[in-house]
């Protein structure tokens, strides 16, 4: 019964294969367009985290503190808001630090007779600290610090695109549920269209006898193979155009700045399993408008 | 075989009408039709056209609900079956439209094959039974054929074979004689008499007086929707 089913749909499906043509390309651009705004968002989500990882706040300390300040500091800032790590840069390490870092020119140090190099910490936050005002005001917080002589904090100019960042999410959430139920109505379409073409054909099988789940069936599994063909077609087309783009990257070496990746397996596959639904659900609406219309009695 | 039909014929009717209607808008096409038909019958249904017996045969496949009055088949109350079991009510009729109702982009082994796919048999076994039937039509060489590249008579031939495929219990044939020439009519009607010598129901509408002259059956005489 399956089997015939199964020859059935894909006689039609070869029979009406320009329309069904046109609707597996359709759903193939909803599927690339809706999962390319997903992968540029896992990407640029990921940026994102490596550079809140990545902020943190300096604060170097007054030269004249005494040597049991630091720790009531560090105490202090742990306290703050927001605070996830300190660590306490002593003048000594920052020296040795500086001093490997400027190797070649190390007969600058030879001459110094005194550290010039103040205490510091460095302090990270956590995620949700991590904008633009909190980092502000933690770091006026820590300034007021009687012991704080100056509080630094860089690669804030990020900070500035989050919003928009935010905003363009917001789009791309709408359109990809624009192009969801763009690709749920022409799948509906081209189901209804065969079906209409189809409706003496549909009549005289009620009238021999067969049963709606009959008439039905090879309909699902031409919607069902009509969106997992056009999720699987989308998918390997995005699959290129990623790997175009990342190779490319690659060549201009930015890609040291930042790693971008794929989805993971199991995305590639939800979204397959997702055009798939698309394509069943289709099929759904239409027969169950079409049926009803059509059943006289 | 033929004993058994005649012991049952005496007993209970296969199709019962008790005061059936039928309107379409205020024009009445069946106006208090009460009949009995017995199993193993062959019954004419005549009278001029536009008398109402196509409606007389959509009322009883439920191609249309009658408006009013009750119709029994096989036991079954159509004005109580649900929608789910009007499929297995249409698998006790074989039926022979008045326009043949092929389906033009099947091929007529298709066609024929459909009423046995819906019920589900197996593949080897419908290749063999459609063969078969169209072999006793004598358009076994026609079965990859489209409909509309067929004869009248070759069609009605066809329709014919497909009535009888899935062997129901009554054929409805709707002048199955009708645009044919005498020896295609003769070819049809000797299909319809075998089904019948077989045990089957056999219902004819038609509005040829000379084919109900030359051929035995009871005969009910439909006028402007009375019987
Ligand atoms: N679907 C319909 N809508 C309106 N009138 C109809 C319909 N079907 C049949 N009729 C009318 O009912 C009457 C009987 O029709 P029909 O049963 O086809 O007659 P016959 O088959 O005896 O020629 C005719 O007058 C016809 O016009
Ligand atoms: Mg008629």
């Amino acid at each position: 019964m399956i089997i015939l089913f199964l020859r059935r749909a894909v006689k039609d499906l070869i029979k009406n294969r320009f329309l069904n043509a046109i609707t597996v390309i359709t759903i193939a651009l909803s599927v690339l367009i809706v999962s390319a705004f997903i992968l540029f968002f896992i990407n640029i989500n990921d940026i994102i985290d490596s550079w809140k990882k990545g902020i943190r706040i300096m604060a170097y300390l007054k030269s004249d503190v005494s040597p049991i300040e630091p720790e009531n500091i560090e105490k202090k800032i742990k306290l703050m808001d927001g605070v996830i790590k300190t660590r306490f840069i002593s003048k000594h390490d920052a020296l040795i630090q500086l001093q490997t870092q400027m190797k070649r020119q190390s007969s600058l140090f030879t001459t110094l007779k005194e550290n010039p190099l103040p205490d510091a910490f460095e302090i990270r936050m956590i995620r949700e600290a991590v904008n633009n005002e909190k980092i502000e005001r933690l770091a006026k917080q820590i300034e007021a610090l009687p012991s704080v002589d100056e509080v630094e904090y860089g690669q804030s100019w990020v900070g500035h695109y989050i919003n928009i960042i935010h905003l363009f999410k917001l789009t791309g959430y709408a359109l990809s549920g624009l192009f969801f139920i763009a690709a749920i109505f022409i799948v509906a379409n081209t189901i209804r269209l065969v079906l209409y073409s189809r409706q003496e054909e549909v009549e005289i099988m009620r009238l021999v006898g067969a049963e709606d789940r009959f008439i039905k069936a090879p309909l699902y599994i031409e919607g069902i193979i009509l969106g997992a063909l056009g999720g699987i077609i989308g998918m390997l087309a995005l699959y290129m155009t990623f790997f175009y783009i990342s190779s490319n990257m690659e060549r201009h070496l930015i890609s040291g700045f930042f790693n971008i990746r794929f989805f993971p397996t199991e995305i590639s596959c939800g979204l397959v399993l997702c055009s798939t639904f698309v394509g069943w659900l289709g099929c759904f609406l239409s027969l169950r408008q079409f049926l009803a219309k059509n059943n006289r009695i | 075989m033929h004993q058994r039909i005649d012991v049952k014929k005496t007993m209970i009717p296969i199709i019962r009408m008790f005061g059936v209607n039928q309107y379409y808008g205020r024009k009445k096409a069946l106006r208090d039709i009460n009949l009995d038909i017995y199993e193993g019958e062959f019954i004419f249904i005549s009278g001029p056209s536009g008398a109402g017996k196509s409606t007389l045969l959509k009322l009883l496949y439920l191609g249309e609900a009658a408006s009013h009055g009750q119709i029994l088949v096989d036991g079954v109350n159509l004005s109580r079956i649900v929608s789910k079991r009007i499929p297995f009510l249409r698998r006790k009729f074989g039926i022979v439209f008045q326009d043949y109702k092929l389906i033009s982009s099947k091929t007529v082994f298709d066609n024929i094959a459909l009423v046995l796919e819906a019920i589900g048999h197996k593949r080897r076994f419908i290749q063999k039974k459609v063969n078969s039937v169209l072999r006793s039509v004598g358009l076994e060489e026609r079965h990859n054929a489209f409909p509309l590249s067929l004869s009248g008579g070759e069609q009605q031939k066809i329709a014919v074979a497909r009535a009888i495929i899935g062997d129901p219990k009554i054929i409805l044939a709707d002048e199955p004689t009708g645009s044919l020439d005498a020896k295609s009519a003769n070819i049809i009607f000797e299909l319809l008499k075998r089904f019948h010598r077989r045990g089957g129901t056999v219902i004819v509408a038609t509005h040829d007086m000379e084919l109900i002259r030359k051929n035995k059956g009871r005969i009910f005489y439909l006028d402007k929707g009375v019987i």
